[in-house]
C-alpha cells in the first residue's frame, strides 16, 4: 500500500471527490475532537462552575486537583486496572486462540461462547457481576453453605481488593475480543513457518514465542490500540458494579471528571482532569499514531 | 515487513484449510493432549457461561426462592412473571410500561445512526485508502487520537454544538452523536480493508475511466461484505448498548432501552427485584446477543480482515 | 404499590376526560422520585395537575438527585428545556436563574400572596434572586431523624433507645442478636449527611452553622467538632456489616427489622408507610436523634424554565399554583412523608412522626439545610470525604477532622 501512494494522482481537482468524501472527517477531527479539546481545556484554567465563563485563574485547577485524595485514589485505580488489563487479557485471549487453534471439534461453539459477553454492554455486565459476587447471594453464600463457613470472597466490599472485582468482570467482557483478533493473527501466520520450526525441532512453545508472536507484530498492535481505548474510558463499569464505593476506593478519573463537571457543578475541576487525562492519551497514543500513520508514506 | 496481502487468504480461508492450525493430524480421541485440551476449554466455556445462566435462571425464579436459595442452583418453580414486568410493568416515577416503549426508541435510534455513520466510514476510509491527498493523514490521525478521548470531555463542547445547529434533544442530535463516535474506529477499519484489497483491481478501473465514485461502488463495495457485516455488528452493539449520550442527548419520550433499563434497576422500591432486573437485563441485552449469535462465523472472518494488517 | 399507581392514572385518565376538549397542555416534569413513597407521592401531583385538564408528562429519571440533576441542566442549557424540573432547596440552580434561562414567576407569586403563606419565609427568599421570585417550594424536608426498627430491640431484648447515646449503648446487644446496629446506604450523600446530623445533635445548631454556614475553620478543627467526630466514629463501627447501596435499601433493612435504626432525613417515613407500619408501633423516631429537636429546612422546589410556547407557559403557571393549593400539599406531603411549605392547612391525617416534626416547625426550632448553606462544589467534597472515612476502618477520626477542616477553610 505504501507504494500505491506515491503513483497516486495528486492533482488537487483529481482528488475533489475524496476530498468531498472526507469532509465528515474533517469536520469531525477539527471542530469536535480538537475544537471540543482545545475548548475544553481552555475552560480548564477558569473558575466555570455549573455554566462556562471565562474568568481565568491560571493553575489553580491543576493544584486542586493534586490534592485532591479521590483523584490520587482513581489515578492509582486506572493504573493498577490498565496494566493488568493489557497483560491479562493479552495473554487470556492469547491462550485460548491459542487452544483454538489446535484443529479442535465445535470450534464456532467455543469461540461464541468466549465472544458474546462482548456483546453485552458494560452496565449489563456490571450488573450480572456485582449479582454473582454479591456477598449474600453469590459466590461467597453458595460455597459458605456448602460448609465452608470461613469462606470469604467479598471484593465488592473490600476496598484493598474492589479494583480487582472490576477487573474480573472487565476481562469477562473484553478477551473475546482479544481473542478474536489473536486467532485471526495466528491464521494469518504462514504453515511453512509451522513446518519449517517442526524440522528444526523446536518446541512448540518456543515457536510461539519467538517466532510466531514478533510475526504478529500488526495484530497486537490493533490489539494494544482497542485495549488500551477502553482502559481510558472505563467508567460505565464501574458505576454499574460498585459507584465507586466501597468509599472512593474504585474511583476511576473518567468518573471525576463526569461528577466534578456535572453534579459538583464544577467545570473547571473537571475540565482540568480531563485535560490530565488527555495529556496521558496524548503521551502515549501520539507517537504511535504518528509512527503508524504518520511517517509510513 | 509487508502485511497488506495476508488479508485476502484469510478471508478465502473459511476456518481450517490451508493455512490453519499447526500440529499433528488429530489421532485419538482420548489422548493426553485431547484431555488436556479440552479440559481447559471446557473449564473456560464454564466460566463465560456462568453469568449468563445465572441471569437466565435468576429471572425464572420468584423472589421468595431467590432469598432462599443459592444463585446456581435452578429454579424449583419457573415463573415467567419478571419477564412480563420487565417488560411491559415496571415503574420508573409514574410510567410504568416497562422496557418496551425503550425496545423501540433504541430501534428508531439504532438504524439511522447504523446506516449514517457506515456510510461515511467506509467513503472516508475508501478516500484514505486509494484517494490519499496532502493532509488527509493529519486529520486521520487527529481522529485516531480522538478515539482515546474519555467521552465525558466532549459532553459539553457537544452540548454546545447542538444547541446551536438546533438538534438537541432530538433523535437526529443523537444519530449524529453517534455517527462522530463511531468515526474513529469505522474509518480505520475500511482503511485498512480497502487498503488490503488487490491494487489491481483499482488500477485497472482507473484505466478503464472509472472515477472515485464509479470505483466505489462498482467495485469496492461488492467486495466488501466481510467488513460491512463487522461494522454492522460493532456499531448495532455499540450504539444499542450506549447508555451515556442516550441520557444525556434525549428526554424521556425518547430514552432507549438501557436507560430505561438503569432507571427499572435503581428505581428500588421497598427491595431489590432481582429476578426483574435480571430479565430486564437479558432482554436488553438480547438483540446484541442474537446479532453476535448468528453472524459469529461472519465476524471472525471480518475482524480478521480490517485489524489484522497495521 | 402498584395499584396505587393504577388507580391513581385511572384516576388522571379520568379527570382528563371529563375535562372535555379543553386545551389540554401537556408538560413534562422532571424529577428523581422513583422510590415507591416518592412515586406515590408525585402521583397525587399529576392527578391534581391533570384535573386542571392539562397533562402531566412523568419525566423521573432513576438513581439519585446526583443523577438527575446533570441531565436536567444539559437539557436546559442545551435549548431542549422541560416544563418543570425538582431542584432542591438551595444554590443547586442559581446560575441557571442568573443565565436568565428559568422563568419569573414573581406576578403570580405576588397574586397568590406566597409571601403570606409559605412558611419558613426563607424557603421562599431562597427562591428570590434580586427581588424576583423564580421558583416554588413544595415541602419541607428534615435530615435530623434517627429511625429505629422496635421489632431489631425486641428480638435483642433490650428497650428502644430514646436517644443517640443510649443507642449506641445497645448496640452490642443488637449484634449479639445478630442484628445490624445502624443501617446505611454506602452512596456519600447519606454517609456525609449522617455526619451532619450528628453534628447538630451532639456539637449543637450552633457548631453547625458556624461550620457548615460561616464556613469557620477553626471551629471545624475545634474540640466541638472533635467530639462529632468521635461519634462518627461509633456509626462507623455500627454500620460496618450493613452493605447496601440506595438509602431505601437501608431503610428497608430497618423495617425488617434486620437493623436496628438509620439516620435519615423524613422521606425514609414514606417507605415505613408503603411497608404498612406504624409510628410508634413498629418503628420509632427520633428528631435531632433525641437530642436536639431541630427540623431542617431543605426539601424540594420546583422550576420553571423559560419556554417559547405560550399555551406551555400559561400551564407553567397552572402547575406552579396547582402544586401550593391546600388540598394538593396535604396529600402530596402526607404520601412523601414531609412536611407542607403552608401552615393553614389541616393535617390531622398526619402520623405521629409527621407531627413531632410540625411541632417543632412550629415552634421555629428550624435550621438550613446543608444545601442552603454550601455549593455543590464544597459539598461534593465533605461527600468524599465522608464516604472515605466510612469505608475506611483504619482512618482515624482525628486524620478525617484535620481533612475536614481543611475542607471548611476552601468552602465557599
Amino acid at each position: 500500500m505504501t507504494e500505491q501512494t506515491a503513483r497516486r494522482p495528486s492533482r488537487l481537482f483529481r482528488n475533489l471527490n475524496a476530498k468531498i468524501a472526507s469532509i465528515p472527517m474533517i469536520l469531525n477531527a477539527l471542530v469536535i475532537f480538537l475544537g471540543g479539546t482545545i475548548w475544553t481545556i481552555v475552560y480548564s484554567f477558569t473558575d466555570s462552575r455549573l455554566l462556562p465563563r471565562l474568568n481565568f485563574v491560571g493553575l489553580d485547577q491543576y493544584r486542586r486537583l493534586w490534592v485532591t485524595p479521590r483523584w490520587l485514589v482513581a489515578v492509582e485505580n486506572l493504573a493498577i486496572y490498565g496494566a493488568c488489563m493489557l497483560v491479562f487479557s493479552l495473554i487470556i485471549g492469547f491462550l485460548l486462540a491459542a487452544l483454538l487453534d489446535q484443529k479442535i471439534r465445535f470450534e464456532d461453539t467455543f469461540r461464541t461462547i468466549f465472544l458474546y459477553p462482548f456483546a453485552l454492554s458494560f452496565i449489563v455486565t456490571g450488573l450480572v457481576w456485582q449479582w454473582i459476587l454479591n456477598p449474600n447471594f453469590g459466590v461467597q453464600h453458595v460455597v459458605r453453605s456448602l460448609g465452608w463457613t470461613d469462606f470469604a470472597f467479598d471484593p465488592l466490599y473490600d476496598s484493598s481488593i474492589v479494583i480487582y472485582g472490576i477487573l474480573i468482570a472487565a476481562l469477562w467482557q473484553g478477551t473475546g475480543l482479544v481473542m478474536c483478533l489473536m486467532l485471526a493473527g495466528l491464521r494469518g501466520i504462514d504453515e511453512d513457518i509451522w513446518k519449517a520450526a517442526r524440522v528444526d525441532g523446536i518446541p512448540t512453545w518456543k515457536t510461539y514465542l519467538f517466532i510466531i508472536i514478533p510475526m504478529m507484530r500488526p495484530v497486537l498492535i490493533t490489539t494494544l490500540v482497542i485495549i488500551a481505548a477502553g482502559i481510558v474510558k472505563v467508567y460505565d463499569l464501574v458505576v454499574a458494579q460498585t459507584s465507586g464505593g466501597p468509599g472512593i476506593s474504585s474511583e476511576v478519573p473518567a468518573k471525576y471528571v463526569y461528577e466534578y463537571m456535572f453534579h459538583a457543578q464544577n467545570l473547571g475541576q473537571g475540565f482540568a482532569a480531563s485535560t490530565m487525562m488527555l495529556l496521558t492519551v496524548i503521551i502515549v497514543i501520539v507517537p504511535w499514531a504518528y509512527l503508524e500513520f504518520g511517517r509510513r508514506k | 515487513m509487508s502485511m497488506a496481502n495476508i488479508a485476502a487468504p484469510t478471508i478465502a480461508v473459511s476456518g481450517r484449510d490451508s493455512t490453519g492450525p499447526y500440529g499433528p493430524k488429530p489421532r485419538r480421541m482420548f489422548s493426553r493432549r485431547n484431555i488436556f485440551l479440552y479440559g481447559t476449554l471446557f473449564v473456560v466455556a464454564a466460566y463465560y457461561l456462568l453469568p449468563l445462566y445465572v441471569m437466565v435462571v435468576t429471572s425464572l425464579k420468584g423472589m421468595p426462592e431467590i432469598r432462599l436459595g443459592n444463585i446456581f442452583s435452578p429454579p424449583l418453580e419457573i415463573t415467567f412473571e419478571p419477564w412480563v414486568k420487565a417488560w411491559s410493568t415496571a415503574c420508573t416515577g409514574l410510567n410504568c410500561d416497562g422496557l418496551s416503549r425503550g425496545f423501540w426508541n433504541s430501534v428508531r435510534i439504532t438504524v439511522p445512526s447504523v446506516i449514517l455513520s457506515i456510510a461515511i466510514a467506509s467513503v472516508n476510509g475508501y478516500a484514505l485508502a486509494n484517494w490519499r491527498f496532502k493532509g488527509a493523514d493529519l486529520f486521520f490521525t487527529i481522529l485516531i487520537v480522538g478515539a482515546f478521548i474519555p467521552y465525558q470531555v466532549m459532553i459539553y463542547p457537544i452540548v454546545i454544538v447542538l444547541r446551536e445547529i438546533g438538534l438537541y434533544g432530538t433523535i437526529w442530535g443523537l444519530v449524529l452523536v453517534h455517527s462522530i463516535f463511531g468515526m474513529p474506529i469505522l474509518t480505520l477499519l475500511f482503511r485498512n480493508y480497502f487498503s488490503s484489497m488487490p491494487e489491481e483491481l483499482f488500477r485497472a478501473a482507473r484505466v478503464d475511466g472509472a472515477g472515485f465514485w464509479g470505483i466505489y461502488l462498482r467495485i469496492m463495495l461488492p467486495m466488501s461484505l466481510p467488513i460491512f457485516v463487522v461494522a454492522i455488528i460493532l456499531q448495532v452493539t455499540g450504539i444499542w448498548n450506549d447508555f451515556l449520550f442516550g441520557v444525556i442527548y434525549t428526554k424521556p419520550d425518547t430514552y432507549p432501552m438501557t436507560v430505561q433499563l438503569n432507571n427499572i434497576v435503581n428505581s428500588v422500591q421497598g427491595v431489590k427485584e432481582y429476578n426483574v432486573n435480571m430479565a430486564a437485563t437479558l432482554i436488553t441485552g438480547l438483540v446484541p446477543l442474537i446479532v453476535y449469535f448468528i453472524s459469529g462465523k461472519l465476524f471472525v472472518r471480518g475482524i480478521a480482515a480490517g485489524a489484522v494488517k497495521g | 404499590m402498584r395499584y396505587q399507581f393504577i388507580t391513581a392514572a385511572l384516576a388522571a385518565t379520568a379527570a382528563l376526560q371529563f375535562a372535555g376538549p379543553a386545551a389540554a397542555t401537556d408538560l413534562e416534569v422532571t424529577h428523581w422520585w422513583t422510590s415507591g413513597g416518592e412515586a406515590a407521592a408525585v402521583a397525587e401531583f399529576a392527578k391534581a395537575f391533570d384535573a386542571t385538564g392539562n397533562h402531566w408528562v412523568d419525566g423521573a429519571i432513576a438513581g439519585s438527585g446526583d443523577t438527575a440533576r446533570p441531565i436536567m441542566i444539559s437539557r436546559i442549557t442545551g435549548g431542549d428545556p422541560m416544563g418543570a424540573t425538582q431542584f432542591n432547596h438551595g444554590r443547586q440552580a442559581e446560575e441557571l436563574v442568573k443565565a436568565g434561562l428559568m422563568r419569573d414567576l414573581t406576578d403570580l407569586a405576588t397574586k397568590e400572596h406566597w409571601k403570606d403563606v409559605i412558611r419558613p419565609a426563607s424557603l421562599l427568599n431562597e427562591c428570590t434572586v434580586d427581588g424576583k421570585v423564580y421558583c416554588i417550594p413544595v415541602n419541607i424536608h428534615s435530615w435530623q431523624w434517627l429511625w429505629l426498627s422496635n421489632k431489631a430491640f425486641a428480638d435483642a431484648g433490650v428497650p428502644v433507645p430514646k436517644n443517640w447515646d443510649e443507642f449506641v449503648a445497645a448496640a452490642p446487644a443488637l449484634e449479639k442478636a445478630g442484628k445490624i446496629p445502624l443501617a446505611v446506604g454506602q452512596q456519600a450523600w447519606q454517609t456525609s449527611g449522617a455526619f451532619q446530623v450528628l453534628m447538630v445533635a451532639i456539637g449543637g445548631p450552633d457548631i453547625f452553622k458556624k461550620v457548615y454556614g460561616d464556613k469557620d475553620a477553626a471551629v471545624a478543627g475545634g474540640p466541638e467538632v472533635a467530639k462529632v467526630f468521635k461519634a462518627a466514629d461509633d456509626a462507623r463501627k455500627m454500620q460496618a456489616k450493613s452493605k447496601v447501596q440506595d438509602w431505601n435499601q437501608a431503610t428497608n433493612l430497618v423495617i425488617t427489622g434486620q437493623a436496628g435504626g438509620q439516620i435519615m432525613g423524613d422521606w425514609a417515613q414514606g417507605e415505613f408507610q408503603v411497608a404498612g407500619q406504624t409510628a410508634g408501633k413498629d418503628y420509632t423516631c427520633l428528631p435531632g436523634l433525641g437530642v436536639n429537636a431541630v427540623i431542617q429546612t431543605g426539601g424540594d422546589s420546583f422550576y420553571f424554565p423559560l419556554l417559547k410556547d405560550a399555551d406551555k407557559s400559561k400551564a407553567q403557571e397552572v402547575l406552579a399554583s396547582t402544586m401550593l393549593s391546600p388540598a394538593t400539599q396535604v396529600a402530596f406531603n402526607l404520601k412523601k412523608g414531609s412536611l407542607p411549605v403552608r401552615g393553614d392547612v389541616d393535617l390531622n391525617a398526619a402520623n405521629d412522626c409527621m407531627k413531632k416534626g410540625l411541632d417543632i416547625l412550629a415552634k421555629g426550632n428550624t435550621i438550613p439545610d446543608t444545601n442552603q448553606l454550601m455549593t455543590e462544589d464544597s459539598l461534593t467534597q465533605v461527600n468524599d470525604l465522608f464516604a472515605e472515612f466510612f469505608a475506611t476502618p483504619t482512618m482515624t477520626p482525628e486524620d478525617a477532622q484535620k481533612r475536614f477542616a481543611d475542607i471548611v477553610s476552601k468552602a465557599d
